[in-house]
């Protein structure tokens, strides 16, 4: 047994959980690579990177949600592995997802207690169950009373549900993936205080999370992941937030872009917004021009993505307005937008981009039926060769256009939608996300689709949690903080610490 | 240097590759329910002597004729994401409605204004679903009771007879080259409504609707908009099929079809191999799946067979075909 020779990490004097040269990839792209780190009983161990570090998957590997390509996880120096969340469970590792799942019809100790309830001849025994509750809450030292139903409940209080809940099945080490996400500040400090108290009291936590002063705070030992490796692990004490923050920058793949052309100075603007509101989007204006490829950065849960519904009106804005060219955007869906020369890619090819039961061609040609048809038929002729060339131009060989979509390689997949809008020709495009989940060649080919767009005299906004490719390939970079554009960047202010720094709320902030 | 080897490593290649699987699960998916009817057909000629006969084949298929019109629209219903279970009702208050005019108008008149409620009925239909946004299965049920309860209401509960009305007849029981009118309507509604599924821009969006609404709404596609048309044409569909019935026996009442006809109706799509969930289908396997059921029915009256039995196999027939469905598109995922 290789794995049992592989020492502790030094310094570490009650190693809980181990992991050892964890690897994964999703659809050839590696998300996690090489990856060991040592988890001591009772602490609490922060995993902190950019978006798409690998930091997620670390902690879903550890709770069992996905299973690692290679490497080893060492509980209590014994080898295991979890095939399911329920089995990581009765090992002692409970997650709590980003999503929470409090029943609204269900009181509070019900949730709790929700598949354990204690039960007399089949029937659940309120008064025991009411009494386990108040016993589970006192060791925690949660005020949270039991008879509350489920549906009053804020955010924070089901939270607190959930780690009652991972409690009661003896949990003792939580996974939580950024519980403070969707926390207001006093309820934060709240929470902060439950995950103090919890590993005083032996549970051990591990906190994934991108709010760098809440980990210098509350975490005894950091880990910090670049592009799914490893970084270093060090105690908290030793980072400050600069430490941290410089450590996550700096990916060096060596990935090359293609060169920008200037933007000719008298191009016109072909996308405005004016203090558009709409939910998770506050008072934001931008501009975007002719040729100019503009980066909109930001964390998850930024409102990036909001933002981009709400240009293209796939989402009601409640204020502000959009103009394309001159002209408002008038009339509601996503329908009016592309008559008005605005199409987007969305940030999901599967739930939102494609139809990937129906034929390559027919998803290509979708947007531009109307030009290909006569007297309402399409004319196949014409279409077959339209989507071909479209095809052609981004570069996408394909078996039969009447092949599902589906048997399309991810990136494939990707340029498709690319070709979809190329043979709508609009006149800007909303990309959000273009290059998630694809490999490394056709993000390449993707970064060369975008930037002859833009060379076309397309408006390009380019929405990316990649702030290297965002830099790569922008003329100019917005960055988004809690739905507001929080600065702008452009020319020799485009570096990969501001606008980190902008994204993550750091000091110094931007122009 | 050790990076950039990881890189080229990761670097994928530009061709696609088809998955073997999802290839075997649509090429099968596409064959579906014709080999299952040809079997049967095959086994009922050699079995059978009165069942490969002119007159046999063309009164299946005039009995057929108006199950085959609302399948056809119905099949569009199903396509693009949805389902409409007021069929049934609307097939009765047509009919009722038709009759009852026939009485004393033109037969022109009422044949029309049995058309036009049903039209409205699909009209309210898919306002319910596509503005209220309410779950179309709910919507439609829901809708099926007040239809019948109108219908109800036409005939104030008793049976309408036009024995006095002949002409109103011409429109299903007149004969153009040995085949009955109602036959030559069905084919003419099942061609126009497969067009416009197969070929035409409706039929493209309708085809997206149901297959991402999300990705065809964003694509530009108004995906509300297809859904209340399908809804419209459901409903002139099962106004069509009383109408015609209501002229082939001149006669109409409220309890006609309902449940059952609705039942028949979306078990035909559905063995046929369009699925309930939308994006997949056609209008051949409609026709198809109509006639297998058809044939399940012709044949255990011409072999003479506990009817009792047809019931079962139906049901059967129906879980087969809806599991199958599941079953590939479990492959294809």
């Amino acid at each position: 047994m290789a794995w049992l020779s592989v020492p502790a990490e030094p310094g570490i004097q009650d190693p809980y959980v181990e992991l050892v040269d964890i690897g994964k990839s999703f659809g050839g792209v590696r998300a996690l690579d090489q990856v060991s780190l040592t988890v001591a009983r009772g602490s609490i161990h922060a995993l902190v990177g950019e978006n798409g570090a690998g930091k997620s998957t670390l902690g879903k590997i550890l709770a069992g949600v996905i299973a690692p390509d290679h490497g080893q996880l060492l509980l209590d120096g014994e080898p295991v592995t979890f095939r399911s969340p329920r089995e990581a469970i009765t090992r002692g590792i409970v997650q709590i997802a980003q999503e929470l799942s409090v029943a609204p019809a269900l009181s509070v100790a019900e949730n709790v207690f929700l598949g354990t309830e204690p039960r007399r001849a089949g029937f659940v025994a309120r008064r025991a169950l009411r009494r386990r509750y108040d016993e589970l809450a006192a060791t925690a030292g949660f005020e949270l009373s039991g008879d509350l139903p489920g549906r009053t409940l804020r955010t924070a209080d089901q939270q607190k549900v959930e780690i009652l809940r991972a409690l009661c099945r003896d949990a003792r080490l939580i996974v939580m993936d950024e519980p403070t996400a969707a926390l207001g500040r006093p309820d934060a400090e709240r929470l902060h205080r439950v995950i103090r108290r919890l590993a005083a009291g032996g549970t051990t936590v591990v906190l994934v999370s991108h709010f760098l002063r809440e980990v210098a705070e509350l975490a005894d030992r950091v880990t910090i992941l670049r592009d799914g490796r490893l970084v270093r692990t060090a105690p908290a004490a030793d980072e400050t937030e600069e430490t941290m923050l410089s450590s996550m920058l700096g990916r060096s793949l060596g990935t090359t872009f293609p060169a920008r052309r200037p933007v000719p100075a008298q191009a016109p603007v072909v996308l405005e917004a004016r203090g558009l509101t709409a939910p998770g989007v506050h008072d934001v204006s931008l501009d975007v021009r002719a040729g100019e490829i503009v980066g909109l950065f930001g964390l998850v849960g930024s409102g990036r993505t909001e933002l981009a519904r709400a240009l293209c009106r796939a989402q009601r804005a409640t204020a502000g307005s959009v103009t394309t060219a001159g002209v408002p955007l008038t009339g509601s869906g996503p329908w009016a937008a592309l008559r008005a020369g605005v199409a987007m890619i969305p940030e999901s090819r599967k739930e939102q981009g494609l139809m990937l039961g129906r034929p390559i061609g027919e998803n290509v040609s979708l947007a531009s039926l109307a030009r290909l048809s006569d007297l309402g038929l399409v004319r196949r002729r014409a279409e077959r060769r339209a989507v071909a060339s479209a095809l052609n131009q981004v570069g996408v060989r394909v078996p039969a256009q009447a092949a599902p979509v589906s048997t399309l390689s991810g990136g494939n997949q990707q340029k498709a939608m690319f070709a979809r809008i190329l043979l709508r020709g609009p006149r800007v495009l909303v990309a959000d996300e273009p290059t998630r989940g694809v490999d490394v060649g056709a993000k390449r080919a993707i970064y060369e689709l975008l930037t002859s767009l833009a060379a076309d005299g397309l408006g390009v906004l380019f929405i990316s949690s990649d702030a290297e490719e965002v830099l790569g390939l922008a003329h100019r970079v917005l960055v988004m903080r809690a739905g507001r554009i929080a600065a702008e960047f452009r020319g020799e202010a485009m570096t990969e610490a501001a606008i980190l720094g902008a994204a993550f709320g750091a000091a110094e902030g931007g122009a | 240097m050790d990076q950039q080897d990881l890189k080229q490593a990761k670097t994928g290649r530009g061709l696609p590759s088809l998955r073997p699987s999802a290839a075997l699960a649509s090429g099968l998916r596409r064959a579906g329910i014709l080999y299952p009817f040809l079997i049967l057909f095959i086994v009922l000629s050699v079995w059978s002597a009165p069942f490969f006969t002119k007159v046999n084949l063309l009164d299946i298929l005039d009995q057929q004729s108006s199950t085959l019109i609302i399948a056809a629209a119905g099949t569009l219903v199903l396509v693009a994401g949805g389902i409409d279970l007021s069929v049934g009702a609307v097939y009765a208050l047509a009919g009722v409605t038709a009759a009852h005019l026939a009485l004393f108008a033109s037969p022109a008149v009422a044949i029309v204004a049995g058309i036009a409620v049903g039209l409205g009925v699909g009209l309210v239909n898919g306002v319910i679903v596509t503005v209220f946004r309410i779950n179309a299965l709910i919507a439609t049920l829901a809708s099926s009771f007040v239809v019948s309860g109108l219908a109800s209401l036409v005939t104030g509960g008793n049976l309408v007879i036009d024995y006095s009305r002949p002409g109103f007849a011409d429109l299903a029981r007149s004969s153009f080259l040995t085949v009955n009118t109602s036959t030559w309507t069905m084919l003419a509604v099942v061609v126009a409504l497969g067009v416009v599924l197969s070929r035409s821009t409706t039929g493209r969006y309708i085809y997206a609707s149901g297959s991402n609404a999300e990705a065809a709404r964003l694509s530009g596609v108004r995906v509300q908009l297809i859904k209340l048309i399908t809804f419209v044409l459901s409903g002139g569909a099962a106004a069509l099929g009383g109408v015609i019935d209501a002229s082939r026996v001149l006669s109409a009442q409220a309890s006609n079809g309902e449940t059952t006809l609705t039942f028949t109706v979306l078990a035909g799509i559905v063995v046929g191999g369009t699925s309930i969930l939308g994006g997949e289908g056609a209008m051949w396997r409609t026709v198809v799946g109509v006639l297998f059921i058809a044939l399940i029915g012709n044949g255990f009256d011409l072999l003479g067979l506990n009817p009792l039995y047809e019931q079962i196999a139906l049901g059967g027939i129906l879980l087969i075909a809806v599991g199958y469905d599941a079953w590939s598109r479990l492959r294809q995922s």
